[in-house]
């Protein structure tokens, strides 16, 4: 296994209607309703960004949990040199199907503009980067599982070759009201190694 | 209901203007730029609710910058030329 002089800072992750921060719940609620979720950790860990009213589920959740690791304190500034690297298995489906919807019949065509533009997974990186000021390299890449892997000889070649000082990794699923969202920020400061062990623990937790 | 009225819960509920309700929005405010604040996707999905609702094409979407100037001018524009 390879190994690297990067930590992993801190790390986020996001289901079951709770929010965990490097190991402790920061948030949860009864509702098992992802929309309901969503609108009630919004106004507990956001609360003053209206578009996030207007993104799809897939942003939200990614918006949301970016917030959580990147501004832990209201007070929290962010190294504005910090690339994404985000992948899921069900790229934007869920947008997906509701843009189906609205185009599948005939006489009642009226696709939608504000949900078209979301039918692309990578569009929860630009919210992100918009949010955030950010002009930094992402990618997003859909894959059949969660890979540590893949996750981490992208972010090694990110840190390594200087194009970033820190590195935003995500994994971001929605299908129907299955969701998970497990982020982690890895540079060259932190407790937890990073290789894909660690990475491989904290996402099972 | 007015169409004044109707016009912004419509624009509330299609936009997701979540934390706007009807009485903040006043018929002559600017819906774009310093008003309420709406963008480009929210002008389009405009155009689709005017064609939807109201049986108004609008072909040039550069129309929509006058026509979405205020709640009181787009609702002289629909009653102009509604045919729905």
């Amino acid at each position: 296994m390879e190994v690297t002089p990067f930590y992993i800072e801190s790390y986020v992750s996001i289901k079951e209607s709770s929010i965990t921060f490097n190991g402790k719940n920061v948030f949860c609620t009864e509702t098992k309703d992802l929309q309901l979720f969503l609108k009630e950790a919004y106004k507990a860990r956001i609360s003053n960004y209206p578009k996030f009213h207007k993104m799809d589920g897939l942003s939200q959740l990614a918006l949301l949990a970016s917030e959580c690791i990147l501004k832990p304190e209201s007070h929290s500034s962010i190294n504005k040199n910090t690339a994404l690297i985000f992948a899921n298995h069900a790229s934007s489906l869920e947008t997906d199907r509701k843009h189906q919807s609205s185009i599948s019949d005939k006489n009642n065509y009226y696709p939608s503009p504000s949900v078209f533009v979301y039918t692309l997974p990578n569009i929860c990186l630009g919210e992100i980067s918009i949010k955030n000021q950010l002009h930094t390299e992402n990618c997003f890449l859909v894959m059949p599982n969660f890979s540590a892997k893949d996750f981490l000889i992208q972010t090694n070649y990110l840190l390594k070759s200087g194009k970033a000082e820190k590195v935003l990794c995500g994994w971001v699923n929605l299908d129907a009201n299955n969701y998970e969202a497990f982020l982690y920020l890895v540079s060259n400061t932190g407790a937890i190694k990073h290789n894909e062990t660690e990475i491989l623990e904290l996402y099972t937790k | 209901m007015s169409l004044q009225l109707e016009l912004k819960e419509k624009i509330i509920e299609l936009l997701n203007l979540e934390d706007i309700a009807v009485e903040d929005i006043d018929n002559s405010d600017a819906l774009f730029g310093d008003g309420l604040g709406l963008d480009s996707i929210d002008a389009l999905e405009l155009i689709v609710m005017l064609d939807k609702d109201y049986g108004i094409k609008l072909t040039n979407p550069n129309d929509g910058k006058a026509i979405f100037q205020s709640i009181d001018v787009l609702a002289n524009y629909i009653k102009t030329h509604r045919t729905k």
